[in-house]
């Protein structure tokens, strides 16, 4: 059940299928439309709900952080909370994407590679961050590293506290993407590489590594994008203490909260324009690994 | 196959399950035992408290019309985007992926500065005509479903893609019209696909906070979902009754879960 909730990972491990896929994987033709004037009536009206819920309100965030400019802009960033709102958001993603980037690899390998009572426990565990709500997951930590914590660690309102939660919903993100391709990898040439006399650390630097690659690149780009967007986790967990715990997010929140929509506003499109660099750079790994592929 | 020696393999076996059971075994554990800590006191005051009820029929009903919408949606663009070419189709696809990767504060905060009744889009015109968004219903049943968007048409996609339409177009040259063609041949192959689908948007949709947080006023009965009742609950020190309703969700999660479990190897089949 690999992936089962990944709701935000993309498969890049599997193989693609034979004929399309993903339409944004075809060869690109000439547009010439084929619809029928009943799907041309669908496609209208589901365009006519996306607008209305989706490209009309993030236009609205676009126009409302142009409407005041850079002076805006400026102001915002310049306000020291914002600044380091941004900069502990920025670094606590990196790092817990560092951390992923190491432990999802190793849970993947162990989870494709090594056998031992437990592991489909342990396989059904690494989707529960995904299905879990947010809030939720901040009032789990809580309950291990709060200040009740029967093994004495208070990490809770502190910046450790921000790492914990953030490793926590990004869990699965590297695991997902790593575990399909690992499993699909061919043994024959990690056989022919030790018969020519590699080392396990060569076969593993050389062969193994290489090919996956793309999904750890993949996985880690999904992790950050989560992790600098993260809300709910934070809530309870961190305290929002200003210029130590509180994240971006909150940041924006209590812009929102304060009715100042224009600093929101340019704030969120910052946050906007991460994600939308995370998007480019997920499919321009997607399509190399399937050119490759 | 590379053969790991067997120190090396068991370091990496513990360093694996240690990091999973301290990260999120034990955590969601306690929160199982901090809800018995009092045997069932915590459960059956939560389940008698009107507020905790209306909450949760309040979720129950937002998730299950967002899922309905999401459904509808996800299913008629999956059709548009495999079976149809359409000028902008590349465009389209890469922009239904747009909502997973978008801050849920973020999310709140676009619908608020259109629908909101004061100086919205078009908010104002709907609060003229009566119609409130923000800070009421629709307004959660808008940012589920978009947080949720993309999820049942990711599922979708793939099988429809993978299917082919011989068996339709067959079905047509046999003379059936597209609706019997859409109910008999298209929608039983793509069932689990939809079901699956389902599945992990309810559970998205029954978990969602931060952008349901920014549309709703919080007004315990009317707008305080069960995740807003979390968090405030803790906050006012009623830990009983937000290990309670966590446990609920929790509930919801692990058997959204277990479904998705039993139908993935029916569905690769």
């Amino acid at each position: 059940m690999s992936g089962a909730l990944s709701g935000a990972t993309i498969d890049v491990g599997r193989p693609a299928p034979s004929e399309g896929g993903r339409p944004r994987r075809t060869r690109r033709t000439t547009p010439r439309s084929t619809l029928t004037p009943a799907a041309g009536l669908g496609l209208g009206i589901a365009m006519l709900w996306f607008s209305l819920l989706v490209l009309v309100p993030l236009s609205a965030i676009i126009a409302t952080a142009a409407a005041g400019g850079w002076q805006n802009y400026l102001d915002v960033l310049q306000n020291p909370q914002t600044w380091n709102a941004l900069k502990l958001t920025v670094s606590q993603s990196l790092l817990v994407t560092l951390i992923n980037v190491v432990m999802g690899t190793v849970i993947a390998w162990v989870l494709v590679r090594d056998r031992f009572p437990g592991k489909t426990i342990l396989n059904v565990i690494i989707d529960i961050p995904f299905a879990l709500p947010t809030v939720v997951a901040g009032l789990v930590l809580l309950a291990l590293y709060g200040p009740n914590s029967p093994i004495g660690v208070h990490w809770a309102y502190t910046e450790r506290a921000v790492t914990l939660a953030l490793a926590f919903v990004t869990l699965p993100f590297v695991v997902r993407t790593v575990q399909p391709v690992l499993e699909e990898i061919d043994s024959d040439v990690e056989e022919a590489a030790a018969s020519l006399g590699a080392g396990r650390l060569t076969i593993f630097r050389r062969i193994i590594l290489p090919s996956l690659l793309p999904a750890i690149t993949a996985g880690a780009a999904l992790s950050f994008a989560r992790a600098i967007s993260e809300y709910g986790s934070l809530v309870l967990l961190s305290g929002n203490r200003p210029n130590e715990t509180e994240v971006v997010s909150v940041r924006v929140l209590s812009f929102i909260e304060n009715g100042s929509y224009a600093s929101a506003a340019a704030v969120a499109s910052v946050m906007l324009a991460v994600a939308l660099l995370v998007i480019v750079l997920l499919d321009i790994v997607q399509r190399r690994v399937s050119r490759r592929g | 196959m590379v053969k790991v020696s067997t120190p090396v393999r068991w370091a990496l076996r513990l360093l694996a399950v240690g990091y999973v059971f301290f990260l999120v075994a034990w955590p969601v554990g306690m929160l199982v035992r901090r809800t018995f800590e009092g045997g069932l006191e915590n459960l059956t005051d939560a389940l008698t408290d009107e507020d905790v009820i209306s909450a949760l029929m309040l979720t129950a009903q937002v998730a299950g019309i967002a899922v309905l919408i999401n459904l509808v949606f996800g299913l008629t663009i999956s059709i548009l985007l495999v079976r149809y070419e359409f000028p902008g189709k590349r465009l389209l696809s890469a922009m239904i992926d747009v909502p997973l990767s978008v801050s849920p504060v973020v999310v709140g905060l676009a619908l608020v500065l259109v629908y909101n009744g004061r100086d919205g889009w078009f908010g104002q015109g709907l609060e003229e005509g009566g119609i409130q968004v923000i800070f009421a219903t629709p307004g959660l049943v808008l940012a589920t479903c978009f947080v949720a968007l993309p999820l049942v048409i990711r599922e979708v996609v793939p099988t429809l893609a993978e299917i082919g339409d011989e068996q339709e177009q067959a079905a047509r040259s046999l003379g059936a019209n597209a609706p019997q063609t859409f109910w008999r041949i298209t929608l039983p192959s793509i069932k689990w696909a939809l079901v699956y689908g389902v599945v992990l948007s309810l559970a998205r949709s029954v978990g969602e906070f931060g952008a349901v947080k920014v549309v709703s006023n919080n007004v315990s009965g009317k707008t305080q979902t069960a995740t807003l009742m979390v968090e405030e609950k803790y906050q006012n020190f009623a830990q009983g009754s937000a290990y309670a309703i966590a446990f609920l969700l929790v509930m919801v999660c692990i058997a959204c879960l277990i479904v998705v479990a039993v139908l993935r190897p029916k569905d690769e089949n």
